[in-house]
C-alpha cells in the first residue's frame, strides 16, 4: 500500500523526489547497457518487471484485519540490481496512480523510494551475502524477497513519521504508523518470500545460462540445484 | 526432494488461508452493524493523519468511479504480468526441450 496523493506535505515530497531521481537515471542507464550488450537477459527483464505488475496487483488480506499488498521488487533486485527494480517499480507505481488512484503523482517520489530503491537494496545485499555465505540459494533468495518486502513499508512508516511527528514525536508516530503499514506486511512478506523463491527454481531449471551470465551464481551450485530436482 | 520447494510454498499459502478464516470469523463476530473489516493499511493510514487536522493538499487526477471499475483495473494489471510471465516460461521451457 502506497502514500496516498496529497499526503505528503512539502517539503517532504520534493525531498523523496529528489532522492528517488538519480536512482531512476542510473537504472535506466544500467538498462540500456543491459540491452545493447546482452540482447538475452531482455526477456527475464520482462518476467521481472511483470511479477512486480502481478504481486502488487494482488491485495491480501493480513492478520491485522486489514488488506495490503506484496510488491515484487525483490526478483528483479536480485537478477539485476536495486537501480534497474527502480525503474520496473517505478513503472507499476505510475499505472496504479494514474488508472487505480492507488498511491499518487506527488506521492510517488517517496512511493518509488520505499518500494523500488529501499526494498530492492535490502534483496540484493541478502542475496550477495547469502550467496557468499554459501547458505542454499532459495532460502537466501526467500530472506531476500520476503525482507525488502517488509522494509519497504518500515521506510514507507519512516516517511510519514517524519512528515507527521505529532506532538509526541517521531518515534511515537513512527510505531504508529509501523502498527499499521509493517505489521500487516509481514504474513505477505512470507508469501512474497516464498513465491519468488519458487520463480527462481524455475529460473534455475529453464534459463541458467542466464544466471552465469549476470554473475548471479556459479555453474557447479546451478547444476547441483538442477541434480537436486530432477 | 524433486519438488521439496513447491510443498513449502503449497504450506504456506494454506497456513496463510487458514489464518484468514479464523481470524476472518473472529473479526466478524465483533463487527457493528455496517461496519467493514478488511479495508486498506493506506486507509488506514490516511484516517490516522486526517484525525490530527491534516488536509491532503491535492486528489488524484483521475479515480476509478466505482469498486468494479477499481478491480477491473487491478485484474488488468495482473494479466499483463501474468501474460509476460508465462510468454516467456514457456518460450523457455520450449526451446530448451528442442535444443
Amino acid at each position: 500500500m502506497h502514500i496516498m496523493e496529497g499526503f505528503l506535505p512539502s517539503p517532504w515530497w520534493e525531498i523523496w523526489f529528489l532522492l528517488s531521481i538519480p536512482f531512476i537515471v542510473i537504472g535506466l542507464y544500467q538498462i540500456n547497457r543491459l540491452v545493447k550488450e546482452n540482447r538475452e537477459t531482455l526477456p527475464l527483464l520482462a518476467v521481472a518487471g511483470a511479477f512486480v505488475f502481478v504481486l502488487s496487483s494482488l491485495k491480501l488480506p493480513s492478520v491485522t484485519g486489514s488488506c495490503s499488498h506484496p510488491t515484487g521488487t525483490g526478483l528483479g533486485a536480485i537478477l539485476f540490481g536495486p537501480f534497474i527494480a527502480s525503474v520496473l517499480g517505478l513503472i507499476v507505481l505510475i499505472y496504479q496512480a494514474l488508472f487505480l488512484a492507488h498511491g499518487g503523482l506527488t506521492t510517488l517520489g517517496a512511493n518509488v523510494f520505499s518500494m523500488g530503491i529501499a526494498g530492492p537494496i535490502v534483496a540484493y545485499l541478502i542475496y550477495k551475502a547469502g550467496t557468499r555465505a554459501g547458505i542454499n540459494t532459495y532460502v537466501t533468495v526467500f530472506f531476500a524477497a520476503a525482507l525488502a518486502d517488509l522494509f519497504t513499508y518500515v521506510v514507507t512508516s519512516v516517511q510519514l513519521a517524519l512528515a507527521f511527528p505529532g506532538e509526541a514525536g517521531f518515534f511515537t508516530a513512527f510505531q504508529a504508523f509501523a502498527a499499521i503499514f509493517a505489521v500487516t506486511q509481514v504474513p505477505l512478506a512470507v508469501i512474497e518470500g516464498a513465491v519468488i523463491a519458487l520463480v527462481f527454481k524455475y529460473i534455475v531449471q529453464l534459463k541458467p545460462e542466464i544466471l552465469t551470465k549476470l554473475n548471479l551464481l556459479p555453474e557447479a551450485t546451478i547444476r547441483k540445484l538442477q541434480e537436486a530436482a530432477a | 526432494m524433486k519438488y521439496a520447494l513447491e510443498i513449502a510454498v503449497t504450506a504456506i499459502i494454506v497456513i496463510f488461508a487458514a489464518v484468514f478464516l479464523v481470524q476472518n470469523a473472529a473479526i466478524q463476530a465483533d463487527l457493528a452493524e455496517g461496519e467493514e473489516a478488511w479495508g486498506g493499511a493506506d486507509g488506514s493510514a490516511a484516517e490516522l493523519i486526517e484525525s490530527s487536522g491534516y488536509e491532503p493538499w491535492t486528489s488524484p487526477l483521475w479515480e476509478p468511479p466505482s469498486g468494479e471499475i477499481e478491480s477491473l483495473f487491478f485484474s488488468l494489471q495482473a494479466a499483463i504480468g501474468a501474460i509476460v510471465i508465462g510468454y516467456f516460461f514457456g518460450y523457455w521451457r520450449g526451446s530448451r526441450k528442442t535444443a
